[in-house]
Order: C-alpha cells, then sequence, then structure tokens
C-alpha cells in the first residue's frame, strides 16, 4: 500500500459514497439513490426522488373535470388505467353521478388487463435485475398482447383516457371480448410456464429468500399498500375491503405471503403475490366477459362538469396499492385541488430503512421487490 | 366506529382541543388544534377501540381568502375498517405544526412533500428538506398564489406559445 494507509496494519478500509442512477436500469424509470458502503455492505441507501416531478396535481387546478382525465394516465404509465378510475370515482361521488352497469364492466375489464401488464413488467424486469434476461422477454411479449387489446379497446397503448366520468369512452365490442377469452386461455399456461422458468429457479430463490424482509409492524407503519401489504401477510384489498364497482359481485381470492422459501414479508413473497394475482385477475376477467349485461357504455354527464362544493377521497386498488384521489371542489369548472396518494411514494421511504447492513445486490432485488416506479412517485 | 361516535371520544379526552366536527359530508373531518395534533394523533392510534393504525395520506389545503393553511390527515383502521379526516389549521404567513413522525413513519416523506410544495414547518421533523424540487427553488408551486420565478440556474422556465413560434 502507499504512504498514506495508517503506519499500524499497511491496510485500511473506508466507507464509501457511490450514485446509482438516475440512469441505471435497476431503477425503473429515473431515480437515484445515495449508497453509503462499507465494501459491499451497505451503510445507508438514501432515495433521491422529484426527476419526474411534473404538477400533475397542480395541473389538476387550471383544467375542467373532464380535461383532467388524460393527465392521470402519466401518473402511472404502466397502470394509467386505475387513476383514470381513481379520478373518475372521486368526481362521481361528489357529484352523485352513477355509472352505467355496462360501463362498470368496462372499466373492470379494462383495469384487470392492465393490472396483469403492470404485473407482468414488474415480475419480468424484477428477473431482469437479478440475472434472468429471459423471463423478461417472455412477459414483454405477453405483455404486448394486452398492449394490442387494450388499443382495441380504446385506441391506445399506454396512456388511456378510456375511463371517463359517468363509464367509458367506447363500448368493448363482441369480437374484442372473443379475442380476449382467447387471450386469457392462451396466458394462463404462460404464467405455469413462467414459475418453471422463474419462479421455482434455484438461483432466483435463494436471491429474494429472506431478504429485505419487512415486518408487519412495519408494512403498516410506512402504510405500504397493495401487494407490498399482502406479502407482509396482511390481507387487505380495497376491491374486498372497501368495495367500488362492481367487486362485490365477484369472485376472487386475496392471496397474501406465506413465507414459503424464507421469512415471512420478504423479498419473493412480494414477488409471488403478484403471480397469484395474476391468475386472481384473468379469474375476474372470465366471470366479467361472461356476466356483462347490454346496454349504455357511459351515462349522461354534462359537458359543463360542475360538482357542487365538497370534499372526497376515493380509493382504487391499482396495481402498485392503494392510489388515492383526494378531491376538493369548490362549486366552480374546475377541481379546487386535486391530490393523488400512490403506493409507490410511500414504499420509497421504507427503503432508507431496509438498506441498512444488506448488500449493494440485494439493494437491486429489493427496489425490485417493491415494484416502485418512478413516474407514479413524482407525479 | 362511526365518524360521530370518533369525535364523541375525541371530545371526552381531548376537551376543547376538537371542534368543527361534519359529519354529513363523503369523508367526515373534525378540526384538530395545532398544539395537540400529536397527542390526538397518537391517541386515536393506541386506543383499543380505534386502532387507526394507517396514515393513509397526508396533504394540505391552501385557502387565500381565509388566511389560512389546512393540513389534512387522513387515517384508516384495517382492524376496524373505519377513517376519519382530521384538519388542522395554521396561519398562512407562518404556517408551523408538530411532526407526527413519531407515530406512523410513512409521515416523514408525506410531510417532506407537504413542505416542498406548501411550505408547512413541521416542527420535530427528523429531515425537513425538498424532495421534489431542487433545494435552492424558490416558492412554494402548490400554494394558489404561486408565481413561478422566470429563470432557474440560467435556463429559463418560461416559453412562447407554440402558435407564436411557427407564426415568426
Amino acid at each position: 500500500m502507499n504512504e498514506t494507509a495508517p503506519a499500524q496494519t499497511g491496510l485500511y478500509t473506508e466507507e464509501m459514497t457511490i450514485s446509482v442512477g438516475p440512469q441505471h436500469p435497476s431503477t425503473h424509470g429515473v431515480l437515484r439513490f445515495v449508497v453509503k458502503t462499507d465494501g459491499e455492505v451497505i451503510g445507508e441507501a438514501i432515495p433521491d426522488v422529484g426527476y419526474l416531478h411534473r404538477s400533475i396535481e397542480k395541473i389538476g387546478e387550471k383544467v375542467t373535470w373532464h380535461g383532467y382525465v388524460p393527465y392521470t394516465d402519466r401518473a402511472d404509465y404502466l397502470a394509467a388505467m386505475f387513476a383514470n378510475q381513481g379520478f373518475c370515482l372521486a368526481a362521481e361521488k361528489l357529484s352523485g353521478i352513477e355509472v352505467t352497469r355496462r360501463g362498470e364492466f368496462c372499466r373492470v375489464i379494462a383495469c384487470e388487463l392492465n393490472r396483469i401488464a403492470s404485473h407482468l413488467i414488474s415480475v419480468g424486469t424484477f428477473g431482469q435485475d437479478i440475472g434472468a434476461m429471459t423471463p423478461f422477454v417472455h412477459a414483454l411479449r405477453e405483455r404486448e398482447t394486452i398492449n394490442n387489446l387494450m388499443e382495441e379497446i380504446c385506441g391506445a397503448r399506454l396512456t388511456y383516457n378510456y375511463i371517463r366520468i359517468g363509464g367509458v369512452g367506447y363500448d368493448i365490442l363482441p369480437e374484442t371480448r372473443i379475442r380476449i377469452a382467447e387471450f386469457l386461455d392462451h396466458f394462463e399456461p404462460i404464467v405455469d410456464e413462467f414459475n418453471r422458468l422463474l419462479s421455482g429457479n434455484k438461483i432466483f430463490i435463494e436471491r429474494l429468500a429472506g431478504v429485505a424482509v419487512i415486518s408487519k409492524e412495519d408494512a403498516l407503519s410506512y402504510n405500504l399498500v397493495g401487494p407490498n401489504l399482502r406479502g407482509s401477510g396482511i390481507k387487505w384489498d380495497i376491491r374486498r375491503d372497501i368495495p367500488y364497482s362492481i367487486y362485490p359481485e365477484l369472485d376472487f381470492e386475496v392471496p397474501i405471503g406465506s413465507a414459503q422459501v424464507g421469512k415471512l414479508g420478504d423479498s419473493y413473497d412480494r414477488y409471488w403475490v403478484r403471480i397469484i394475482e395474476m391468475h386472481e385477475s384473468v379469474k375476474i376477467l372470465r366471470q366479467c366477459l361472461k356476466m356483462m349485461p347490454k346496454g349504455p357504455a357511459i351515462a349522461k354527464v354534462p359537458r359543463k362538469f360542475k360538482p357542487g362544493a365538497g370534499e372526497c377521497y376515493a380509493r382504487v386498488e391499482a396495481p402498485r396499492g392503494d392510489m388515492g384521489f383526494y378531491v376538493v371542489a369548490d362549486g366552480s369548472e374546475y377541481p379546487y385541488r386535486v391530490r393523488i396518494r400512490t403506493g409507490s411514494y410511500t414504499a420509497m421511504s421504507i427503503i432508507d430503512k431496509l438498506s441498512k447492513g444488506i448488500m449493494i445486490a440485494d439493494l437491486i432485488a429489493l427496489i425490485g421487490s417493491l415494484d416502485v416506479d418512478a413516474p407514479e412517485i413524482d407525479r | 366506529m362511526d365518524a360521530k361516535d370518533i369525535y364523541a371520544r375525541l371530545e371526552r379526552q381531548f376537551p376543547g382541543k376538537v371542534s368543527d366536527f361534519k359529519g354529513d359530508v363523503k369523508e367526515p373531518y373534525l378540526t384538530v388544534d395545532a398544539l395537540s395534533i400529536v397527542d390526538v394523533c397518537r391517541f386515536l392510534r393506541d386506543d383499543a377501540n380505534l386502532q387507526f393504525e394507517v396514515l393513509s395520506d397526508l396533504t394540505a389545503l391552501d385557502w387565500p381568502k381565509e388566511e389560512k393553511l389546512q393540513v389534512v390527515y387522513h387515517l384508516f383502521s384495517y382492524s376496524q375498517n373505519h377513517q376519519i379526516v382530521l384538519k388542522v389549521d395554521l396561519p398562512r404567513d407562518n404556517p408551523k405544526v408538530a411532526t407526527v413522525e413519531g407515530v406512523w413513519k410513512v409521515a416523514n416523506w408525506l410531510e417532506r412533500e407537504v413542505y416542498d410544495l406548501f411550505g408547512v414547518i413541521f416542527e420535530g421533523h427528523s429531515d425537513l428538506r425538498r424532495i421534489m424540487l431542487p433545494e435552492d427553488w424558490v416558492g412554494y408551486p402548490l400554494r394558489k398564489d404561486y408565481v413561478e420565478q422566470e429563470e432557474y440556474d440560467g435556463i429559463s422556465t418560461q416559453r412562447a406559445p407554440l402558435v407564436e413560434k411557427l407564426l415568426r
């Protein structure tokens, strides 16, 4: 060693500060961590967010109620349908507009397709982060089919602007319904194939089992939502527990983490919950296609939409968990305030705590398992 | 428990500190005295019948006409399946309230966002920095009277309307 090393040992170590991101492939968008490490062990990983802040909440105060729906798409580009639905639910709750029954079915079909697409990205990129390239390609191939179906339903592949106040923009045509049913038949075996390829893979399991365990208490205190909460063993799903839309009529399970390979609440549990949820979404879709009633897809809603003064908070179960829209109206044509509360934001805040003492490679697994999504954090 | 009972329970526990209960709206809310927000929150979390183990959302509303900033807490209980909304009124020129970080850890980030975009100071917060905007940004964007600075670090924040640009 050189002269700067302490004389006693000849060797020395020091804490290193590395910047991970904002363009790191494992950060799923644009976010950055300032990581302080001692060798490969992390002392602290401080998340630095805000790179994608577009002030969607401020925009909400400047556009009309109808005009805001396309902006909500941009809150989370992987699951735009849920942001649409959340905002529309809030507006409907405020004004007392009732969604037509067929509209509700169209919504649920579109949302559950979107959930599968979002979870596919999540588990696919997760595999890629861990070092398994092939499953990612398989996942994206299936998602591509869903994007095609979405294009048939509403004309857009990512930012849908499909769900409107009072219903949906376009009805789902019978031939599209047949194609969705065909896709479901094709997709279910694919999930099993995916499990053989990735979920049961020894390397994958050993990378995740027991890594970044989140206890029930922490999950509640940090307000984790969606699959992250359920991964820690808390059976809570807005679709089941604060039902909205037609979910009470549908039959589906709420999967929770079961510590099947490691500890309860580890990265594998969170991953596994997403895999099961895809199966459940398929189940929901099959029922919806069968039960779909006739009728108009959208209720009669005035062009000049002016709900009376008031406020409400609407929750939807998005792929990244409880998405809350807190909307305040002052009786004018524009919302007074729109607040979007997203699952990724709170999931991101727990990383600082969990990262203490884990390896750098495990940090990547942790970020992937929480399924954080940069646009949804920053809004 | 419904919102009315929760309010009654709070009124008994903290006489004079909670007021303005609105029960006939979509999301019933009540106003809490700014100085006792931490005690009220801790009580709501720990009481065996209330058990609000989750702070769903924390945000703020700006009311320039009434000269006040309102911090809004959405609480939820998974075990009891009930909810309540708390509001704290703060003066607009000097909005200060104690942090509830000690009650729910998620408040750390939620309060940072409110500080960043509304300029509410959360006293006792462990890490009160801007979160969305750069450290040297001027102003609080979600306030109603916010005017964007003309340039940031030598980069203009203004843009000529596209039509004008095309006509030129």
